[in-house]
């Protein structure tokens, strides 16, 4: 039979099992549009801004396991979806994004709501499509999926003109797809795996460091399992948080810029490092050069062969799918032939006890001005640990991922690799949708949630009952702890002048608002606003406006050269 | 260190712009590329010149194979190779330089393709070092235009880079 591209399109989406899109309409995806209206199989999310689509999507699939999909017009439709589609890309994170195009007559001729859309999205996707016959509407959403959800995962984006949409074709979704260029490896080479196990086996000063690829890679149970039996210590990078749980006693807490002092010392006097689903970046080591002096031998998992040596030279590669390669460890440890040097071992974990005894992640708790800290350990304690947290970028950031203790995989949903400000509302959006039973938090600061601030509209149209922490320092908190730290304190545009009356502003979106400015009211405020289990609420947490994130490690400096509190 | 990369990719409307966005992107050189389809209408073929640290040339190579468009990515210079490169120069040819441009077009092998009673057009084939050659050898006031196709190159004897 034959059919428009516009019930391709939504054909197509059925087949994959999509349940949400997120979207906004706009003249060259008006035909696509008017299928989702006629069915009910994939339901439509309205953001109010394509920047909030393409981070709803994002934070849908960081929760799930699925593939995340957004729908938006061509020109500014997609010229705002651009941030979206890059912070995805940074964090490898699968969506399949469908954007309207002009007709194909038009295209290149400057048409009204016309861009590049495959030339501007080029560098920030995995991959991208311009769809040019209805006839190939279905092989290649189908590509998309693949591509997307495959190997190292990522955005693709779909751009499909106008008059495509409106064009008929005979419709058959394809059951699978080859691709000659294309296919990722899975299984990590034995031979490596068993060299890697003599190395740690011999390790006097072992870490264990994993990152966002364990999380992607549905792989927290066999990363816990295998860190478990060797016995050794265990960090994980922001994107990474989640992979481990946090409560054991072998976690020892984030590294990198602002990590424990125990996880960056390890880091830096290990003697043989495993790194699991990591890259390296500079947030995570600091200075490459200083990271490699002292030398050690490093093992590195990862799905993606360019992320090895890219950054450092690596001595054992393992190029596969995280979780199978972490099966294969776990299976060869299962005979029992593992011996480590113990002896060494027990005396690194003394030295990493009395690194962590410097108990670097203390603040003033008797402060009579709200610590930011303090609102997240609450918040954690309230929560049972349980909730999922979005959250935007800053100093909030960088407090939630210290005080908030994951022990659970895709619990902690936040823009690592690109940093983008006004991420945790959308995301939370997308995140609360993926999982209606689940309590979710978006910590956030004043300055990243006004940058997608009109989502609670978003928020109200489909009742998310999401619990917004507004760690509110009246700066840019980040900003101005840089200015305080490298440019004599002059805190240039940083300071967050004409703030919106919060309360009455989510009270306008039709939630509930809190202003909380003492501390003794932080943990009834939590309290109150998490028992209300169908409502937004929205606390204004009044902070200290002075209060610094520590332990830092420099911009170009290296790990054991961190600012203490 | 110079290094030529040949990659076998989808004969496709953007892919080229993928390879070229991604040197400018990540910061490679490219001091030349090529690429063309093949006798499989479905696959171009790409011949980059480019230099580069051992590290940058892994970087390079990976990256290349990342995308989705390519099919295969070697580097050539890994192994016994023969490099080619076409250049068309058009040389002032008036009064002695006449004869002196027919005796070092013949001398360098090159085959002279066009004629005027003031220039000729020479057409000249070889690494790229030898086309280097031959300019530096040829008085530079009498070199009216030269064009260059960049290096082609594929691996000798059995060495073959198929889909």
């Amino acid at each position: 039979m034959l059919l428009t591209g516009a019930e391709i399109v939504v054909r197509c989406l059925q087949e994959e099992g999509v349940e949400h899109v997120f979207g906004y309409p706009g003249g060259a995806v008006l035909f696509i549009y008017d299928e989702i209206s006629k069915q009910d199989k994939v339901k439509h999310i309205l953001t109010r801004h394509e920047q909030g689509a393409l981070h709803a999507a994002d934070g849908y699939a960081r929760s799930t396991n699925k593939v995340g999909v957004a729908l938006v017009t061509s020109g500014p439709g997609v010229t705002n979806a651009v941030t979206g589609i890059a912070t995805a890309y940074t964090d490898s994170i699968p969506l399949v994004v469908i954007t309207g195009q002009v007709p194909t007559h038009a295209i290149g001729e400057d048409a009204f709501q016309e861009c590049d859309t495959v030339g501007i999205t080029r560098p920030c996707v995995k991959h991208n499509f311009l769809v040019r016959d209805a006839k190939d509407i279905a092989a290649t959403i189908k590509k998309a999926f693949y591509i997307a959800s495959t190997g190292r995962p990522g955005p693709v984006v779909v751009d499909i003109p106008k008059d495509v949409t409106a064009n008929k074709a005979e419709f058959e979704y394809p059951d699978k797809v080859v691709m000659r260029s294309y296919n990722p490896v899975v299984k990590g080479h034995a031979g490596q795996i068993k060299k890697a196990l003599q190395l740690l086996a011999a390790a006097k000063r072992p870490v264990i460091y994993t990152g966002g690829g364990v999380i992607l890679g549905d792989a927290a149970v066999e990363l816990t399992q295998l860190v478990k039996t060797l016995g050794f210590p265990c960090t994980n990078t922001l994107m990474g948080l989640g992979g481990y749980p946090a409560t054991d006693k072998q976690f020892l807490g984030m590294l990198g810029m602002h990590g424990t002092y125990e996880a960056n010392l390890a880091m830096q006097n290990c003697d043989v490092l495993f790194a699991i689903g990591a890259r390296f970046d500079d947030r995570v080591i600091g200075n490459p050069k200083h990271f490699f002096d002292p030398k050690r031998t490093i093992i590195h998992v990862d799905v993606d062969p360019a992320s090895i040596s890219k950054r450092v030279r690596v001595d054992v590669p393992i190029v596969g799918n995280v979780r199978d390669v972490l099966k294969e460890f776990n299976k060869q440890l299962e005979g029992g032939k593992f011996n480590k040097d113990a002896a060494a071992v027990k005396e690194w974990w003394a030295q990493i006890e009395e690194w962590r005894s410097r108990d670097c992640l203390k603040y003033d708790r008797a402060s009579p001005i709200i610590k930011p800290q303090y609102v997240v350990q609450k918040l954690y304690e309230i929560t049972k640990g349980e909730a999922i947290v979005t959250s935007d970028v800053g100093q909030h950031q960088m407090w939630a991922a210290q005080f908030y203790k994951f022990v659970k995989p895709r619990r902690w949903i936040n823009s690592g690799g690109l940093g983008t400000m006004g991420f945790g509302m959308p995301a939370a959006i997308g995140a609360q949708l993926a999982n209606p039973k689940a309590t979710v938090a978006c910590v956030t600061g004043e300055a990243s949630i006004q940058m997608c601030i009109q989502e609670l509209s978003t928020a109200k149209q489909y009742r998310l009952p999401i619990k917004v922490v507004n760690l509110n320092n009246r700066y840019m908190g980040m900003v101005r702890q840089w200015q305080e730290f490298f440019h004599g304190n002059r805190y240039a545009e940083s300071y967050m002048d004409a703030l919106p009356d919060f309360v009455k502003l989510a009270e306008s979106y039709g939630h509930v608002g809190m202003r909380i400015d003492k501390p003794a009211d932080v943990e009834p405020a939590l309290k109150e606003a998490f028992a209300r289990k169908k409502d937004l609420v929205f606390m204004d947490f009044i902070t200290d406006q002075t209060e610094n994130v520590y332990p830092m490690v420099p911009g170009g400096k290296g790990l054991s050269e961190m600012i203490l509190v | 260190m110079k290094h030529i990369i040949s990659v076998l990719l989808e004969n496709e409307a953007g892919a080229l712009s993928r390879v070229s966005g991604l040197f400018s992107a990540r910061g490679y050189n490219i001091e030349s590329l090529t690429v063309a389809p093949t006798e499989d209408q479905t696959l171009s073929r790409m011949t980059i010149v480019t230099n580069g640290s051992d590290e940058v040339i892994e970087q390079i190579t990976k990256q290349l194979n990342k995308l989705v468009d390519v099919v295969k990515v070697v580097d050539l210079s890994e192994g016994e190779h023969i490099e080619r490169e076409l250049m068309l120069v058009k040389l002032r040819a008036v009064g002695k330089d006449r004869e002196e441009m027919k005796r070092m077009s013949d001398i360098f092998r090159g085959r002279i393709i066009d004629v005027t009673d003031k220039d000729y057009t020479i057409e000249l084939t070889g690494t790229g070092t030898k086309l280097d050659a031959f300019l530096k050898a040829i008085d530079r006031t009498a070199i009216l235009e030269t064009v260059r196709t960049g290096a082609s190159g594929i691996g000798r004897g059995d060495r073959v880079l198929k889909a």
